[in-house]
């Protein structure tokens, strides 16, 4: 059922004559029929049912005068439909469409376009730091070394246009190749994914006020317990470090929920599963693959999907929806030997994790000097989502798991 | 009656002038437009509009002669009704100026049918005297009263034999054989009507190109079809003296040095333009005059405090694109100073002006000719792509003509687009969309052109350019 209102013919149109009704009360339509001539000021246009149905009932006659655009001249109803006119409309439900937006993405190897010479800058989605530049603006920059952060554009809504360009000042910009001249080198032009990855940790470490924790954790445990799954484990599958790691975060992310959140500007999101983002090293760059609800999830399912998804993100054969999101991220350069570092937050996500290598270490125990099998764990927290006592908490919690293995299964 | 008072007051109802009322209306300033004839001044009743329509009923008469070469026989005599064809493009343009009538009592806005001149500044604004006796009040004026065609001295159009172009778009007769005089935009529409009408037609062009506006190599193919279609063209003439006889017109001409004499009996007059400035009172203001045009900054102010002046009184290019689009940067910046806002427009970029000539076969092109993109210091970079070769064009039976485009070497910079050949004048807004939002030749490559469509000439042109062509 469809009621039929004046349209407006073109943007200006405010009101129009209703020229000519082709269609009569009780007359059976379909859709994309014509039913009225709608006669404005420069030309006569046709009306069309948008819907099948019977002609209801004709508001307008035929011949009326400066109609109102908007204005309600006719109803066509499907069979057994009710009359509308006369009643309120229905209320729109307004929806969330935050909640639904994942965070932004980092792209697959496929996206990028190594092979071809385009200068375009990467699509950010919704970074609110978005240059908008003319393409002429921009390859005229490029060639001037003139960033184009540093220029007030002058066009529609601020965008960056050529004459901008030109007028802005030259002096102290060397250009990277001025400043090369003379030593040898090799220019790479930057990919898609360099350059998203560029932007978002640029992004990141300047609007996110990081902070640092760190943690000794003992790992005898955890190893021993990994040898006790993998040798009852299905064929094909071999629990790694890094898996019981992704499990232990998520345990931690239910124990300290105010640790499983985002910022998100006029918000902190708080999500409900542990959706856990693990740093992958891909040629060219790196990609962040989720297992999501890795809470509900033993280890060999974590094992199976995490070996999955790394293998397919070496080969770009993610699909989008396996790295956009999640709440929370580890990075994990234990196995090239690193003791500890600090990673760069994954925005909007709240905290990071990263993992150095376990190693034997010198520990005292109950006074006496023992080995014992250790690892650094730093965590990275935005302050603005996840304040110190939290990220803390998180920690300990997670060493807690780590080290008693078993709190997994509670 | 006390005198009525106006936020602006236009004068001039063409293009400019009722556009740049609507715009003022939009913005909620009270505005009256002061017309001495017809709204929509002479693009819409004497020039732009009506003669689309003679070029329309000259389209229809060129495809049924040549309806054969579609298997289409067209048996009896094909008789051209040329009361019928005048009388269609004259209701056209009375279509359209009717409209302009409704567009004015939409946006409220006063139209009074008079001569207006310019009267003392008071505190309450400019004063404008009306020829009917009566007189308004303005805070701010703007001036689009247009141009006329130019005379040439000796040479006096009598609208029979010697005409411009308001008695040549309204022929009650056909002639034999017609002089058309200039070979600009008016000159060759007027002749390629004519000639597709069966006259045979005669263009005196005194630079050595026709079309001298457009680029060098689009006048030469331009000239080439036209000859084709047993037009003479004649360039380099200096004309003499023109006399009217019972039976047509002879004129004096001197062509390559060698002195002739040529007959027809008709002249059509098209040698340009003259601004309107006589008798609207400007002589006693601070306004300034460049050969004829008023001189305006890029705000469309004259020299006058108070005073704008718009459309083809201030100047090459005389379009009517243009002088719609001075008028509402006129008022959008009325409108600023209004608020206390005195920022300086930048007005309009004369090579984001496109411009479009409907003969046949079209003409249209934006920015700079390969000539004028050297002598600017351009290291160039330019594409052509015939419409030969594009699927479309063969498949309607149109295949002369062809799009050429023109890039700087360095930063990939549109500078021009020329294109000759079927509906190029619908083509060239993608053009000047790429040239105004400053596209890269590479933007332009990795647009999607639709499949089969005359626009992929475009596409390809611009592959050309860069040695990447896949058609040609």
């Amino acid at each position: 059922m469809a009621i039929i209102t004046m349209p407006a013919l073109s943007p200006t149109m405010t009101e129009g004559k209703l020229a000519k009704w082709l269609v009569k009360k009780g007359d059976e339509v379909r859709s994309g029929d014509v039913i009225a001539e709608i006669e404005t000021d420069k030309a006569v246009m046709e009306v069309e049912a948008l819907d099948d149905g019977v002609v209801a009932s004709i508001v307008v006659a035929e011949g009326t005068q400066a109609i109102t655009v908007g204005a309600v001249i006719a109803e066509i109803l499907e069979e057994g439909g009710v009359s509308e006119l006369g009643k309120t409309p229905p209320t729109v439900e307004s929806k969330n469409p935050a909640a639904e937006a994942p965070p932004l993405p980092i792209p697959t190897p496929e996206k990028q376009m190594p092979e071809t010479t385009t200068s375009t800058a990467p699509n950010i989605g919704k970074n609110t730091n978005r240059v908008f530049a003319s393409p002429l603006a921009r390859r005229v920059a490029a060639d001037k070394g003139v960033d184009l952060n540093s220029i007030t554009g002058s066009g529609p809504r601020g965008r960056i246009i050529l004459a901008d360009i030109d007028q802005a000042p030259k002096s102290g910009i060397k250009t990277p190749s001025a400043m090369m001249e003379g030593a040898e080198s090799t220019e790479y032009e930057n990919t898609q994914m360099r350059m998203i990855i560029a932007e978002r940790l640029q992004q990141s470490k300047r609007d996110a006020p990081h902070f640092y924790l760190n943690m000794d954790i003992n790992i005898d445990a955890m190893l021993a317990a990994r040898q006790s799954l993998n040798n009852h484990a299905p064929e094909g599958v071999k629990i790694s470090v890094n898996d019981m790691i992704i499990k232990a975060a998520a345990v931690a992310l239910m124990r300290v929920p105010a640790a499983n959140a985002s910022w998100e500007g006029a918000i902190t999101r708080r999500w409900h599963h542990a959706d856990i983002a693990v740093a992958v090293s891909i040629e060219g760059g790196l990609v962040t693959p989720i297992i999501r609800r890795a809470e509900e999830k033993g280890l060999n399912a974590i094992s199976t999907e995490m070996a999955d998804l790394a293998a397919r993100a070496r080969t770009g054969k993610l699909q989008p929806e396996e790295y956009n999101g999640g709440s929370f991220t580890i990075s994990n350069l234990g196995m090239f030997g690193i003791t500890s570092f600090s990673a760069v937050i994954n925005p909007p996500q709240g905290a990071i994790l990263a993992i150095g290598a376990g190693e034997a270490r010198a520990v005292v125990r109950d006074g006496v000097l023992v080995a014992a099998t250790m690892m650094t764990a730093t965590m990275s927290c935005d302050h603005r989502v996840v304040d110190g006592a939290v990220g803390a908490e998180w920690l300990k919690a997670f060493k807690d798991v780590i080290e008693n293995p078993v709190l997994a299964l509670a | 009656m006390p005198e009525k008072t106006y936020d602006i007051a236009v004068i001039g109802g063409g293009p400019g002038g009722y556009v740049a009322a609507i715009r003022a209306s939009q913005l909620g300033l009270k505005a009256v437009v002061i017309e001495r004839e017809n709204l929509g001044g002479i693009c819409l009743n004497w020039g732009c509009i009506p003669t689309k329509a003679l070029l329309r009923s000259a389209e229809v008469k060129h495809l049924i002669d040549h309806a054969e070469d579609f298997g289409i026989t067209v048996s009896g005599a094909v008789k051209v009704d040329l009361i019928k064809v005048v009388e269609r493009s004259r209701k056209v343009a009375a279509q359209l100026s009717g409209g302009i009538s409704h567009l004015m009592k939409k946006n409220k806005i006063d139209v009074m049918m008079a001569s207006a001149s310019l009267g003392a500044v008071s505190a309450k604004g400019r004063q404008i005297n009306l020829d009917n006796g009566d007189s308004i009040t303005a805070k701010h004026v703007i001036l689009a009263t247009g141009a006329k065609a130019r005379d040439l001295p000796g040479i006096a159009p009598d609208g029979n034999r010697i005409v411009t172009y308001r008695d040549a778009m309204t022929p009650k007769e056909m002639p034999a054989e017609l002089i058309v005089v200039g070979s600009g935009a008016i000159g060759i529409e007027f002749a390629s009507f004519y000639a597709d009408m069966g006259v045979m037609v005669t263009v005196l062009e005194a630079m050595e190109r026709i079309l001298p506006a457009e680029d060098d190599e689009i006048s030469e193919i331009a000239e080439k079809l036209f000859v084709k279609r047993g037009i003479i063209i004649h360039k380099g003439v200096k004309l003499g003296g023109v006399k009217v006889g019972k039976s047509g017109v002879t004129a004096d001409v001197e062509i390559g040095g060698k002195k002739q004499t040529l007959n027809a009996d008709r002249m059509i007059l098209a040698v340009g333009i003259t601004a309107n400035t006589d008798g609207i009172g400007l002589e006693g203001t601070k306004i300034v005059f460049d050969r004829g045009h008023v001189v305006t900054d890029g705000a469309m102010r004259t020299a006058e405090a108070g005073i704008y002046a718009i459309g083809d009184m201030t100047g090459a290019p005389w379009l009517a694109h243009k002088a719609s689009h001075e008028g509402i940067i006129a008022v959008e910046h009325i409108v600023a100073e209004r608020a206390g806002k005195h920022d300086t427009a930048q007005g309009i970029t004369k090579t984001d002006i496109p411009g479009c000539t409907y003969c046949r076969p079209q003409v249209a092109s934006v920015g700079l000719s390969e000539k004028a993109a050297i002598a600017a210091g351009h290291d160039v970079k330019v594409g052509r792509m015939p419409f030969l070769a594009n699927g479309k064009a063969i498949a309607l039976g149109d295949v002369d003509g062809m799009i050429k485009t023109i890039f700087d070497a360095k930063s990939g910079a549109l500078l021009g687009a020329h294109m000759i050949g079927p509906e190029v004048t619908e083509l060239i807004q993608g053009y000047v969309i790429a040239k105004k939002l400053e596209t890269t030749e590479e933007d332009l490559m990795h647009t999607i052109f639709p499949h089969p469509t005359l626009s992929e000439a475009m596409h390809e042109s611009v592959l050309d350019a860069f040695d990447k062509a896949i058609h040609f």
